[in-house]
């Protein structure tokens, strides 16, 4: 099992590295689909099934298309090749400095507990359970969420037809005008 | 996990590819005889008795057609693309069940390789995964009218996918579970499809738009767009492409039989003596078979719909209409219990 979980582990985090490096838009959406699915897989390993599926069927399955279609539809494959903020890649990297030294000291003072842990009793985060929790524990925070994202789809109707409805405003108030 | 049992996973597993790749060949030849009955010609009956051995003939033919790359085009992607969209229609009926547990050589087999309790969460995202192939083969091949045949096919299939998830949520409701044996189960005395005959319309409806078949074949309309996202594939990447769309039609042939027409049972069959539980698989196959000739008398019998009326049809009908059926569900649920 610690084998598979370094295999994975390690390349989830060449694409997450490929995903950034890469120039190409649809070949950093696509390393960040590979990303999703071994993450997605880590999940199952853990034992959270419904987790990993609605990993892959959310971020893998929907987000991410989304995006290959916007880029494709503009056509803006190409990324630009030059940093704008030159300053910028020093300060990051002596930030990535201090947080490898950071990470580093973390591991070798606390590696000692880095064990395997058990895996959990058999029907933990099967869907039944998780929607209990959800729809009890949890439904204040569901309620909020799913208001947020009405407003949002309100959001996006509207400006995706604010011109439509400045239009057939000024349609109807054209006749006022005349007389 | 005895290494019986891993045998029983292996040879369940190469059976359901052998059997989805093999219907795909027969599923073929099955379409194109009955569109020619349909068109009242004979259709191809050449090779082999009733021209049982054209499949072959047909993949003999493609092996040897030259494989063409367009200048200019994505080289991995153009290669990748048809075996992104084979995939996912390969492994999606990995939870579907063929039957119940029966004895077989002395020990209990269940037919069936996974029942895990997700198992309709892992169909919607296989099916959400194979948008990918498509969208990707369209963008790959550096074409025009490729790049908008795959755009068109992505925007139809995530527009149709959001229906079909809730009409998936009507049987989960009246199963109470995700598991498609545990769905399976519910129906034993009434199948689904009586219960919430709306929300089966549905699900029929969009899954034509999910496997681009007439009359929702939009990102391959010939007229307009050529052959759509594989119009600069040839040989057997073409081939690639074809399967997936086969398999696929028997794919959701067999989930909506799962889901709505009772899967591996029917009435009075489980009671016959000694054969009542083998029985299972071909219960099952009969019903694909039934539907996969529905998918053959719609694409006979209706036209294309024109692009924008099949996104207008997606979210302004069959959005809502799928809102409501899993609305009256739930509370049709509630009313029983």
């Amino acid at each position: 099992m610690i084998i598979v979980f370094f295999v994975l582990a390690f390349v989830a985090v060449g694409c997450a590295i490929s995903m950034l490096i890469t120039r190409n838009a649809i070949y950093s959406a696509l390393f960040l689909v590979l990303n999703f699915a071994t993450v997605a897989i880590l999940y199952l390993i853990l034992g959270a099934p419904f987790i990993a599926l609605s990993q892959i069927t959310v971020y893998a399955g929907s987000v991410i298309v989304l995006f290959l279609f916007v880029v494709m539809l503009l056509g803006a494959e190409r990324l630009p090749g030059g940093e704008p903020l030159r300053w910028q890649r020093f300060i990051a990297m002596a930030l990535g400095l201090v947080l490898a030294v950071n990470l580093g000291l973390a591991i070798t003072q606390q590696a000692g507990d880095l064990g395997m842990l058990a895996a959990p009793e058999k029907g933990f985060g099967a869907p039944v359970e998780v929607g209990r929790v959800l729809f009890s524990q949890y439904v204040l925070p569901v309620q909020i969420v799913a208001f947020i994202l009405l407003v949002a789809v309100v959001g996006a109707v509207v400006l995706s037809r604010s011109e439509e409805i400045s239009h057939r405003r000024e349609l109807y108030r054209k006749p006022e005008a005349k007389e | 996990m005895d290494g019986a049992m891993i045998l029983e996973w292996v040879l369940k597993s190469v059976f359901i590819l052998l059997f989805m790749t093999a219907g795909f060949a027969y599923t073929t030849l099955f379409e194109r005889r009955m569109i020619a009955k349909f068109q009242a010609r004979i259709g191809p009956n050449r090779a082999g008795p009733w021209g049982l051995l054209q499949p072959v003939a047909d993949g003999l033919k493609l092996i040897f057609k030259e494989e063409l790359i367009p200048a200019h085009a994505d080289k991995v992607m153009f290669v990748l693309a048809p075996v992104i969209t084979v995939i996912p229609s390969l492994i999606v009926t990995a939870v579907v069940p063929w039957g119940g547990v029966v004895d077989l050589f002395g020990r209990k087999v269940p037919l069936y390789l996974a029942d895990v309790n997700v198992g309709l969460l892992y169909i919607m995202a296989v099916t959400s995964i194979s948008v990918y192939g498509i969208t990707l083969a369209g963008w790959a091949s550096n074409n025009k009218y490729a790049t908008l045949g795959g755009l068109r096919s992505t925007a139809q299939m995530i527009s149709y996918e959001i229906a079909m998830g809730f009409c998936f949520v009507v049987p989960v409701l009246l199963a109470g579970s995700l598991s498609l044996v545990d769905i399976v189960e519910a129906q034993k005395k009434i199948w689904f499809i009586f219960l919430q005959p709306g929300a089966a319309i549905i699900l029929a409806i969009t899954m034509y738009a999910e496997v681009n078949r007439a009359p929702f074949d939009m990102p391959e309309a010939e007229q307009e767009l050529t052959a759509g996202y594989h119009s600069e594939y040839s040989g057997m990447k073409f081939a690639l492409f074809f399967m997936a769309e086969y398999i696929k039609m028997i794919a959701v042939s067999m989930i909506f039989a799962t889901l709505f027409l009772g899967g591996y049972h029917f009435p009075f069959v489980d009671q016959i003596p000694v054969i009542g539980p083998y029985l299972g698989p071909f219960v099952l196959l009969a019903k694909t078979l039934v539907l996969l000739f529905g998918f053959i008398w719609v694409r006979a019998t209706l036209p294309r719909i024109r692009y924008d009326r099949l996104m207008a049809f997606g979210w302004k009908v069959l959005f809502p209409l799928s809102l409501l059926s899993v609305l009256v569900t739930a509370a049709m649920v509630l009313l029983v219990k």
